[in-house]
């Protein structure tokens, strides 16, 4: 189809305005409603001690999840690719529960099964408080970013089949060198990929993490709650102040996933 | 991972029987389900359980009730106008990153991907800057139903896009070209070649937009507010949470899980006949992940 000059500019006025208005403007406008007023006071309500210790909190929650994740991810791929047992095809459609969950309700599940009543609220009752702390955090975050790392390392394993693995264990490999020195690096930017995503949805989660945290500021707020904690003091200067560090990780986040993309193709 | 699927050596047939380590069968199955079951399936057996605690009768007064009922017509409305809207500037968005060139389309495909990257929270906050009471546009939609569209819009765009760019990447031209010579005028070449093989892809894209509209909470939060009129599902459960209505939060979130997977289902329905039916080379429906993650077509 090749269109004629009118309908083509009229498809380029069409979509780019769209994603002119929707996200072209939206992503200049944080940048300019940040430092509308100079560097200061968005630099001083990051700085303050609560805006420092959500960006902590939000680190270590990558910390803990994206490596918990990583290497559950590489062995449910490895097991769901290269060995055919009953039960993956229930593990495959487990898998893709936390994309199909709103995370208000991954939140909800969460504080129903530590919660006063449910089925492990004994944990919290021998002491180890898992609700409104880290530990109820961390669940949260490994779950709504559980899929990712399987997904993006399955059909990498597909593709470069078992040729390889199969001579490496001709010739003398066990399991593990197999693996560390022949599938591991034919995954590595698939896996990758799949890290990049997953630090990206756990550095954004707010649903789930809201309802297991209780936001307490100092505490238990990770750096979208106390996004959303400074608008609701009208301190709309700190909320884009904490937005902005998001934003640039996100921009972080697309840049790394086209670099990771590139270097699959290569 | 990468879209074509042509270059790509074909799986070996005898794959079966390597042995990885930490992987002999049965530990390794069962270590994953361990996760899994810890992870994922014990909470939502949990709110399962919870939603059904007080027999069907309950159950089912909570989820009739009015305002979930509420919630829940404004969510489903909200979502089909959305992926009606992103289906169509999707697939327009999807033809210029395919098949026109201009200045600064790498870049554009690389922001398409944006929604899947940026916290909801922050979508939310700007978009209630950008078309809030102090809109520098002059225009003011927070806190209505306007508001909860654009916001459904923002987060839902990648998915039609990058679910119709590998399709279009590998369609064809030949066939345009034929029709074009036995007198087809563009319309019809879109109509009759174009669409028919975009549609697999098109109804992958929407479904999971969809399911993605559906439990949408962080984006839609501070720019369409919380008033009646604009509680969608995901919010109504939060504020079930908050006045310890848990029975009323779990009944309504099974509806949305039920929704959901349904949707998802109709994604991998899809899938399946799109391959049984090799519309194209091969396996070129996106996975789920690749559409959640946006992994687009190398342009």
């Amino acid at each position: 189809m090749s269109a004629n000059p009118a309908s083509r500019w009229s498809l380029r006025i069409l979509g780019l305005g769209y994603l002119t208005l929707l996200l072209l403007i939206p992503l200049v406008m944080i940048f300019y409603k940040t430092f509308e007023d100079g560097i200061g006071p968005p630099l001083d309500a990051v700085t303050s001690p609560d805006g420092l210790h959500a960006l902590k909190l939000s680190l270590l929650m990558v910390a803990i999840s994206v490596p918990l994740n990583t290497i559950f991810g590489v062995g449910c791929a490895l097991l769901l690719v290269r060995h055919k047992t009953r039960l993956n095809p229930v593990i495959d459609a487990v898998i893709n529960l936390p994309f199909a969950v709103s995370p208000v309700v991954i939140g909800l599940s969460l504080f129903l099964l530590y919660g006063t009543g449910g089925w492990f609220a004994f944990i919290g009752e021998e002491g180890f408080k898992i609700l409104f702390a880290v530990p109820g955090m961390v669940l949260a975050s490994i779950f709504v970013s559980l899929p990712f790392v399987v997904r993006e390392t399955v059909p990498v394993l597909q593709e470069i089949g078992t040729d390889q693995e199969q001579a490496a264990s001709t010739l003398g490999a066990n399991g593990w060198q197999t693996f560390r020195k022949i599938t591991l690096p034919s995954i590595r930017w698939g896996v990758a990929y799949g890290v990049v995503l997953t630090t990206a949805r756990v550095l954004g989660e707010f649903g789930a993490v809201t309802i297991v945290s209780g936001s307490i500021s100092g505490q238990t707020q990770t750096l979208p709650l106390f996004v959303e904690k400074q608008y609701q003091n009208f301190n709309s200067t700190g909320a884009y102040g904490a937005s902005l560090v998001l934003a640039l990780l996100a921009l972080i986040t697309l840049f790394a996933m086209n670099l990771l993309k590139r270097k699959e193709d290569a | 991972m990468e879209a074509h699927p042509a270059n790509l050596p074909a799986p070996t047939a005898s794959r079966a029987g390597l042995r990885l380590p930490g992987i002999g069968t049965g530990i390794g199955g069962g270590m994953v389900m361990l996760y899994l079951s810890v992870i994922v399936l014990l909470p939502l057996a949990a709110v399962a359980s919870e939603a059904f605690s007080g027999g069907l009768g309950h159950f089912w007064e909570q989820v009739t009730s009015p305002l979930a009922v509420k919630s829940l017509k404004l969510t489903v409305v909200c979502s089909l106008i959305v992926v009606v809207l992103n289906g169509i500037f999707g697939t327009i968005l999807a033809w210029l990153l395919v098949r026109d060139e201009f200045p600064g389309k790498s870049l554009i495909n690389a922001v398409i991907d944006l929604p899947f990257a940026l916290p909801t929270i922050v979508a939310s906050l700007v978009l209630l800057t950008l078309y809030g009471t102090d809109s520098p546009l002059g225009i003011d939609i927070a806190s209505t139903r306007a508001a909860v569209v654009v916001a459904l819009m923002f987060v839902t765009l990648p998915f039609v896009v990058r679910a119709v760019q590998p399709l279009l990447l590998e369609m064809d031209r030949e066939m345009e070209a034929a029709a074009a010579s036995l007198g087809a005028g563009n319309f019809t070449i879109f109509r009759r070649i174009i669409f028919p093989n975009l549609l697999p892809g098109l109804g992958a894209g929407i479904a999971l937009a969809f399911a993605r509209a559906l439990g949408e909470f962080g984006s839609v939060l501070l720019f369409a507010g919380g008033l009646p009129d604009t509680t969608v599902t995901s919010v109504f459960i939060r504020n079930q949470v908050e006045s310890n209505n848990l029975v009323g939060a779990s009944a309504v979130s099974m509806v949305l899980l039920v929704a959901s997977l349904l949707l998802l289902g109709c994604v991998s329905l899809i899938q399946r006949w799109a391959i049984r039916h090799d519309r194209s080379s091969s396996e070129f429906i996106p996975t789920l992940a690749k559409d959640v993650s946006g992994d687009g077509g190398g342009i």
